[in-house]
């Protein structure tokens, strides 16, 4: 599917390039006007994505909305946008999380402080653009420069209006990810090279043709190390334990919409990047590894979960739950049939809205008494009882709680991991385990900051909420409970493009089992 | 009886670009007399139009594939594009010397002069289809630059850059004529066609070899320093940070663009691929120039990181990219690589001309008028003061570090890109692996810039000529990444080997 003229795809692309060009232009001390042009080019991105989701056949197992222009022809790299089942949730969510960080941002009072508003809302819209690219290309090397392109609003998001430790967590942030997407930089390369082109669908094409293979004859081959390349960029987006440790400092630091879209959306690149790349491309040895990276998984869902029970500071108990729930969507992937994706691909979008849900109540309680210690809250729920309420529902979903979205997709993919044939029955359990584990540290930091007494004299006046905080938390409740009720909605565009993808890796199950001992 | 040559024979059309600029320097020179000393930014003009003439002339000769100069002298695609380059620097470096000279009071006509010369040497050197003549035009190249780095004089430290660079230079220059003179005495001629025409695609064994792995292993060392490559590098930070800053800015880049221009035709035309006779196919010097490269990406990188002082910082940094360009060289070396290699080469010449320049105005709008404010710690905070400048200079870093969205990262994509292709992968993965450290270094300026706490510096040596000079090298180091074949297409039909068909 061609498309003539403009893909609606390069529109909602570059609608928020077109937003930073024209706030570039307004002066600085008008902050009005900045924000609500930012407000109004993501909602508008948002309502595209809507559009776009509407006008989705989920018939159609390949790319929808295609455009391909040249770019460097003599290395066969294109700009080559597409859409199908497994981008589809993804971009919607990019451009659902974009306005709830703006109107929370528009209530928050960074600006007070650090100032120089425009450059901040400048960069949400060149971050915005950045995330919608990387899930919209379809060329390896314009993917890698557009999943390198997010760091740098990032680093800044968290580098100019972050907490104290600002500085340090921004490039340790920037250098980590940095590090792990070189080497992938020579994977890609090297798949190019051999593939003569750079557009993953054509090399996914000839893959499955034979036309492209990459040399396997076990865990330790040439095409492991290409796997390992790509492995490596994405298991430090995601993160998956033991790459973890950027994380929490840089969501510690982050301010409360660098939190969210952190959370939110750019994680998801990483395991994004391993359904759209790793299987496909690299079968054999996504099967060969697949146990592996499972226990990895389940090791980061346990560790995560544990480590969170650990923490008295809010942002940090939030940020390791966020290491233990992408261990799920990390396992789902690796179980390699249809539930374990598809429940993966859910996982996303609920982990976009939930998590990101909590990092908007950590930020607003922020707002409020300027501190993120849990031992300093108790009894809010009686001071501010609309928000204990949401709060409420949106730590329930969380931990996945049935009728709200965590639990389909966690119950999907502990489905998929139990039937699944690389991974199986143990990985299920102690996957199990990470559900209790959530309970418990969500219902712990519930109870610490919302229930008991409201003993303390700064916690009985705390202001009511605004109508900018309404703006950004109900959308995420409506996400909630949308997703919770009516599941079939989200999982009926993605299952053509999953099955074709499963069905491809499926075949190499047996065959990996006689290579690998 | 020697025939005598007409002035046909010579073939001087081709040669416009290199020659007129020679012709017009020495015009100058007198011209300049005349003009009053209060009115010397007369003579930047007047240089600046004889490169915009060189400039056009280049353009039309873009596509021409001819020799000159009795065979001295070769004109072709890969001649223009270096052409285009070292004009482009030596535009912009004008641009920024205009008011600098003026306000730190060095402001004389030799100046500009002695800027033309050595982009002659440049370009003559890009050209040289002659051993001689890379020689000749090395020397025109450097004895106008240790001037000019000695051009802030009495300032010690300009007269140390000056003598330090004069009396390393010369060395090295030595080093090159002995090589030069090895090769002759292996292949009985200086010409580049003809060495390889006596080496010939065959194995090679026997004393005459022995003669020419020395002299090749020489002129590496010659054109080694010039480029900046470790071990041969010792120079670079104390010339760089001594002399005046758009000096600083015009060698980094002029005179790397000559140096990897000569050595591509040394050793990428004359001592090609060699088949042994065990049926391997490599080039001898493969080897050495891919150690080389591999020091120099570590050691200016790692150096790079200790740095205090933005112009020793930049030094190092130049170090490290000529680590990056000698990948391309290396490359160069695998059979059937080498005019893919150049043309990554100079994809990456051109890419490094907008973004070092770029970074050297910057950072001469913050220096001040006595040369001070030169350290990483003046940059504290720059975007409160200068959001503009802070913003730009955050550009070119990222530029340098090849990072999406800028020249950098096409360039050095293109590098790693024929390496991989000509097999090196561990030189390649060291290529990745020092550009993650130099992100380090890079990254520190942006920092400092936008996350430092402080007034600002309110750079006020960002005159509106160095404005223009850091808006044009922004420009080219976004368009280079927004529509990077406007830089490789033009070096489409390179073919260093078209020459030297026996």
């Amino acid at each position: 599917m061609e498309a003539t003229g403009l893909s609606l795809l390069t529109v909602i692309l570059f609608l928020p390039l077109v937003g930073m060009t024209i706030m570039f232009f307004i002066p600085g001390d008008q902050g009005r006007n900045i924000r609500y042009t930012a407000l109004g080019f993501s909602l508008v991105t948002f309502a595209l994505t809507l559009v776009m989701w509407a006008s989705f056949d989920p018939n159609v197992s390949g790319l929808q909305m295609v455009q391909r222009w040249e770019w460097l022809p003599s290395f066969g790299i294109s700009y080559y946008v597409g859409v199908d089942g497994v981008s589809l949730l993804l971009i919607v969510l990019t451009a659902f999380i974009m306005p709830v960080s703006i109107f929370a941002s528009m209530a928050s009072h960074i600006f007070e402080e650090r100032g120089r508003e425009k450059w901040y809302y400048l960069f949400l819209m060149v971050l915005e653009w950045a995330m919608l690219g990387a899930f919209m290309i379809q060329d390896l090397i314009v993917f890698y420069i557009f999943f390198e392109i997010t760091l740098v609003p990032m680093y800044f998001l968290i580098g100019i209006w972050g907490a104290e430790n600002r500085v340090y967590a921004a490039v340790k942030f920037f250098l980590y990810t940095l590090a792990g997407s070189v080497l992938m930089l020579l994977a890609i390369l090297y798949v190019g090279n051999q593939a003569g082109t750079f557009a993953i669908p054509d090399i996914v094409r000839a893959v499955q043709a034979g036309t492209l293979t990459f040399p396997f004859d076990g865990l330790f081959s040439p095409q492991s190390y290409l796997f390992m390349g790509f492995f490596i960029a994405f298991a430090i987006k995601v993160p998956l334990w033991p790459l973890h440790s950027w994380l929490p400092d840089a969501h510690v630091q982050a301010p409360t919409a660098g939190s969210v879209i952190l959370a939110g959306v750019l994680l998801k690149l990483g395991t994004y990047g391993m359904i759209r790349v790793l299987l496909p491309v690299f079968p054999e040895a996504t099967v060969a590894w697949a146990p592996i990276i499972g226990v990895l998984a389940v090791i980061g869902i346990i560790y995560g979960a544990w480590v969170s029970y650990a923490q008295d500071d809010a942002k940090k108990l939030v940020a390791y739950s966020s290491v233990s729930h992408m261990g799920f969507i990390v396992l789902g992937i690796f179980a390699l049939n249809g539930q374990g994706v598809q429940g993966s691909i859910l996982q996303m979008v609920n982990h976009g809205v939930s998590t990101g849900g909590l990092f908007l109540i950590v930020g607003m309680l922020y707002e409020r008494r300027h501190t993120k210690k849990l031992a300093d809250y108790g009894g809010i729920w009686k001071a501010l009882p609309i928000f204990g309420a949401i709060s409420l529902v949106i730590t329930l979903s969380s931990m996945g709680l049935p009728g709200l979205n965590g639990f389909i997709g966690e119950f999907t993919i502990l489905l998929g991991t139990f039937g699944s044939d690389v991974l199986g029955f143990f990985f299920a359990l102690f996957a199990t385990l990470g559900i209790i584990l959530a309970a418990v540290y969500m219902l712990y930091m519930f109870q610490k900051v919302f229930m008991g007494e409201l003993d303390k004299e700064e916690n009985k006046h705390l202001h009511p909420m605004n109508w900018m905080e309404y703006a950004a938390l109900v959308p995420v409740l409506v996400g909630v409970f949308l997703i919770g009720i009516y599941p079939a909605l989200f999982f009926a565009p993605m299952n053509s493009t999953v099955t074709e993808i499963v069905t491809q890796v499926s075949h190499f199950v047996t065959t990996v089992a006689q290579a690998v001992p | 009886m020697i025939p005598v040559p007409s002035l046909s024979d010579f073939n001087l059309q081709y040669t416009l670009p290199a020659l007129s600029i020679t012709v017009w320097a020495a015009i100058l020179l007198v011209i300049d007399l005349f003009i009053p000393r209060e009115r010397k930014q007369t003579t930047a003009w007047l240089a600046a139009g004889g490169v915009v003439f060189a400039f056009v002339a280049n353009a039309f000769l873009f596509n021409v594939n001819e020799e000159a100069f009795l065979g001295m002298f070769r004109a072709d695609q890969f001649t223009a594009y270096v052409n285009a380059v070292i004009l482009g620097t030596a535009f912009i470096g004008i641009l920024m010397s205009v008011d600098y000279l003026k306000r730190t009071q060095i402001e004389r006509g030799e100046y500009y002069v002695l800027m033309l010369f050595s982009a002659a040497g440049m370009m003559f050197m890009a050209a040289a289809n002659d051993l001689i003549a890379v020689f000749v035009a090395l020397e025109l190249l450097s004895i106008p630059l240790y001037v000019l780095s000695a051009f802030r004089a009495p300032d010690t430290k300009s007269e140390e850059s000056g003598l330090k660079y004069f009396i390393l230079g010369a060395f090295a220059s030595a080093f090159l004529v002995y090589g030069a003179a090895l090769i002759y005495g292996a292949t009985g001629t200086t010409n580049i066609p003809a060495i390889f025409a006596a080496i010939g695609s065959v194995a090679i064994g026997g004393s005459a070899s022995i003669l020419l792995l020395i002299g090749a292993g020489l002129m590496l060392v010659g054109l080694g320093f010039k480029v900046a490559a470790v071990p041969f590098h010792m120079w670079t930070p104390d010339v760089y940070e001594g002399a005046p800053t758009p000096i600083t800015a015009f060698m980094s880049v002029g005179a790397k663009a000559g140096g990897f221009a000569a050595l591509f035709r040394v050793l990428a035309s004359a001592l090609p691929t060699f088949v042994f006779t065990d049926g391997s196919i490599y080039a001898v010097w493969q080897t050495s120039v891919w150690i080389l490269a591999a020091a120099t990406l570590i050691l200016g990188n790692l150096v790079a990181i200790a740095q205090s002082n933005i112009k020793r910082m930049l030094a190092y940094s130049s170090i490290a990219h000529a680590g990056y360009i000698l990948m391309a060289v290396a490359a160069a070396g695998t059979a059937g690589i080498g005019d893919a290699a150049a043309r990554a080469a100079l994809f990456y010449l051109m890419a490094y001309m907008f973004t070092n320049l770029g970074a050297f105005a910057i950072a001469m709008s913050i220096e001040k008028d006595d040369g001070s404010g030169t350290n990483i710690s003046d940059f504290t905070a720059l975007s409160k003061s200068r959001p503009g400048l802070a913003a730009m200079m955050a550009f070119f870093m990222l530029s340098l570090t090849g990072f999406p969205p800028t020249a950098g990262f096409v360039a050095k994509f293109l590098v790693f890109q024929e390496t991989l292709n000509a097999g090196l992968v561990p030189l390649a993965i060291i290529g990745v692996v020092t550009s993650v450290i130099s992100g380090y270094y890079y990254l520190n300026i942006v920092v400092k810039m936008f996350l430092g706490d402080g007034e600002g510096d309110p750079a006020a040596g960002a005159t509106p000529y160095l404005r223009w000079a850091a808006y044009a090298c922004f420009a080219g180091t976004l368009i280079l990444f927004v529509l990077p074949f406007l830089g490789t297409d033009l070096a489409n039909s390179i073919n260093l080997a078209v020459a030297l068909a026996p």
